[in-house]
């Protein structure tokens, strides 16, 4: 036991290295690069199907463009599913994988509450990709704006698809 | 007796790692020098590299000539002697040292007269080419502050002369910013309604930096000679790379840069010609060395260095010239070859090989630059600069701004082999597709739907 206990202090004393938490000032945390080269979640539902939501938010003029759909049990209100497109730096395809992650298995109304900010933190994101988590949150809520609008419209007796794409303010 | 041990391994995890090493040279020369700066945590182990939270196998390729240059060997060659035992200051005219160090400025500047084919007198040495668009843009208007009172540039020029210009207007001189072609030329006929009698200096860089398309010098020269206006000409990219003549050119001052032609960093060179003469106030005050237009003690290894790598150039320009043209080919059909949707920023005809700046369609610059990780190259991305604009220089192009995120520069130079084109293209070609599987707009573009016809959300 003493043994043991002997190893584990060596291994506390040759830790003189520089601490290896990776927020460099101006580098990747290593989850934002985790999320790059493994992104959870990629790919697409079908848009025409009533249980799928569809937030399409950003702008390519700006350099972001982030497509998050959910999958809806429609039963329970449940979300089942989630996947994600991105076009944007590394620090935005890491908040939509991010945000797809976190809404599965969530209730709608629990995901609404998901706030910028924690996505933010989770990805260490410095000041000036702030807004890539903005627009993470802000596809979380246009994407359950959209299934809502679906299913008012549906209830209304409204089955005709619309043949442009609408994109879903925030 | 385990009390013993007990303590011995206690004391042995209490002193730190270093002290327990026995002090003996042959420890220190073998132990691995710990990181110097705190910020950057770069270790290697069986041949990776870690750094800023990015794990590659060994250095990237390097392909960004138009940020730097590695220095040729025969450079450094001819360098260290000027470091280690002919040290002298050139201004010590009492001893040898000062002598030779003079004798090997003199001939570092005829190597870099030779080059452009100038008289030696007209080369003075600065710390690097934003130094010598300074002195120009700055110091001509100032000397001739009287009666000129006008500048002309384009809006692709080095921030450095840029910068220079707004100060100038800040002072109270005017300036005009001349917008490009979409292929990056500036319109010659623009450019002559925009000189006018007061007018003292015409600035347009010779090769572009981001897009390396060559402007037409002489015709450029030509008008100027013709309306009365000194041409300065920002030649950092395009020394060594495309012949540069001062007289048939009409050039009256041009600022030469020693780190993009595989020489040192820290120098640079300006060209002023003395017939006619241009007048220039200097902006380094001091002991009046560089005949009064630049104080301060020459570097003379530096100098020495750029002279060096001046003399390899004009040997082998031609030579650089045919292989890197042969290259940048092969890395655009490479790429063209699998890849759809890409456009090559700036004029492919008016260009210098080894700058290929691309964009890719429905791609954003900075995501794709995290893929490159095993190749150095940049970007023309907002994300890549420290402002969210996208460059400067493909905006004046007429890029549109969902294109100008998704540029990547290419630089391909003398030490670039074809197995680096090779493996670029793959690692281009592979993150391109991967991030195209990821992108929402080329989706929409597969289903059919045009982009620009949707109307975004903004911000």
């Amino acid at each position: 036991m003493l043994r043991a206990a002997g190893r584990r202090f060596l291994r506390l004393g040759s830790e003189h290295r520089a601490p290896t938490v990776a927020v460099a000032a101006r580098g990747y945390h290593e989850r934002v690069v985790d999320h790059y080269d493994n992104p959870r979640n990629v790919g697409s539902f079908d848009k025409n199907d009533p249980s799928v939501g569809t937030g399409l938010v950003g702008a390519p003029a700006c350099g972001d463009v982030m497509k998050l759909q959910i999958k809806v049990d429609d039963a329970t209100g449940k979300i089942v599913d989630a996947c994600f497109k991105t076009f944007g730096c590394g620090s935005a395809i890491a908040s939509s994988s991010v945000a797809t992650e976190w809404v599965k298995g969530k209730h709608m109304e629990e995901v609404l509450s998901i706030k910028n900010t924690e996505i933010a933190k989770h990805l260490s994101l410095p000041p000036v990709k702030l807004h890539c988590s903005m627009l993470a949150e802000d596809a979380i809520k246009a994407a359950v704006k959209d299934y809502e609008a679906k299913k008012a419209k549906l209830a209304a007796g409204n089955a005709e698809t619309t043949q442009t794409v609408k994109v879903a303010t925030a | 007796m385990a009390a013993a041990a007990a303590s011995r391994l206690l004391r042995r995890a209490l002193t730190p790692a270093v002290a327990r090493r026995r002090f003996s040279t042959a420890a220190v020369a073998a132990e691995t020098p710990p990181s110097p700066l705190p910020s950057a945590t770069g270790e290697e182990d069986a041949g990776m590299v870690s750094m800023k939270g990015v794990r590659i196998s060994g250095r990237p390729l390097y392909l960004d000539m138009q940020a730097t240059t590695p220095v040729d060997p025969r450079v450094l060659d001819a360098m260290l002697p000027f470091y280690l035992s002919r040290f002298g200051n050139p201004h010590s005219r009492t001893h040898l040292y000062g002598w030779e160090s003079e004798s090997a400025v003199e001939a570092a500047r005829a190597s870099v007269a030779a080059l452009v084919a100038a008289d030696p007198k007209e080369i003075f040495f600065t710390s690097g080419a934003t130094e010598s668009n300074n002195i120009s843009v700055k110091g001509l208007m100032r000397f001739h502050r009287a009666r000129k009172r006008h500048v002309v540039t384009t809006q692709t020029e080095h921030k450095c002369v840029l910068d220079s210009c707004r100060h100038l207007q800040q002072e109270g001189f005017e300036v005009t910013y001349l917008p490009v072609r979409p292929d990056g030329l500036v319109d010659l006929d623009h450019l002559a309604d925009a000189i006018r009698p007061d007018t003292g200096l015409v600035s347009v860089m010779a090769v572009n930096n981001e897009i390396g398309v060559v402007q037409p010098l002489e015709e450029i020269g030509r008008l100027c000679r013709e309306k009365g206006a000194v041409f300065h000409t920002d030649a950092a990219q395009a020394l060594g790379k495309i012949p540069i003549d001062v007289e048939k050119m009409g050039i009256g001052l041009m600022s030469l840069s020693g780190h993009k032609i595989y020489g040192p960093k820290g120098v640079g060179a300006l060209y002023v010609r003395r017939r006619p003469r241009v007048r220039i106030e200097p902006q380094m005050n001091g002991g009046g060395q560089e005949r009064g237009i630049r104080s301060g003690t020459v570097p003379t290894p530096l100098v020495v260095g750029m002279g060096a790598a001046c003399e390899i150039a004009m040997k082998e320009m031609d030579y650089d010239s045919r292989r890197i043209s042969a290259l940048q080919e092969r890395l655009l059909n490479g790429i063209r070859a699998k890849l759809d949707g890409v456009v090559v920023n700036g004029s492919l005809e008016h260009r210098y090989p080894g700058n290929l700046n691309l964009s890719f369609a429905f791609v954003e610059g900075e995501s794709l630059l995290m893929g490159l990780k095993e190749v150095a190259v940049s970007s023309g991305s907002a994300c890549t600069s420290a402002s969210l604009e996208p460059s400067y220089v493909l905006r004046a192009l007429g890029v549109d701004e969902d294109m100008a995120h998704t540029s990547i520069r290419f630089g391909i130079g003398r030490f670039t082999t074809e197995a680096e084109i090779d493996k670029a293209i793959e690692l281009t070609v592979r993150q391109v597709e991967k991030l195209r599987e990821m992108s929402p707009l080329y989706e929409m573009v597969k289903e059919g739907i045009d982009i620009k016809s949707i109307q975004w959300a903004q911000h």
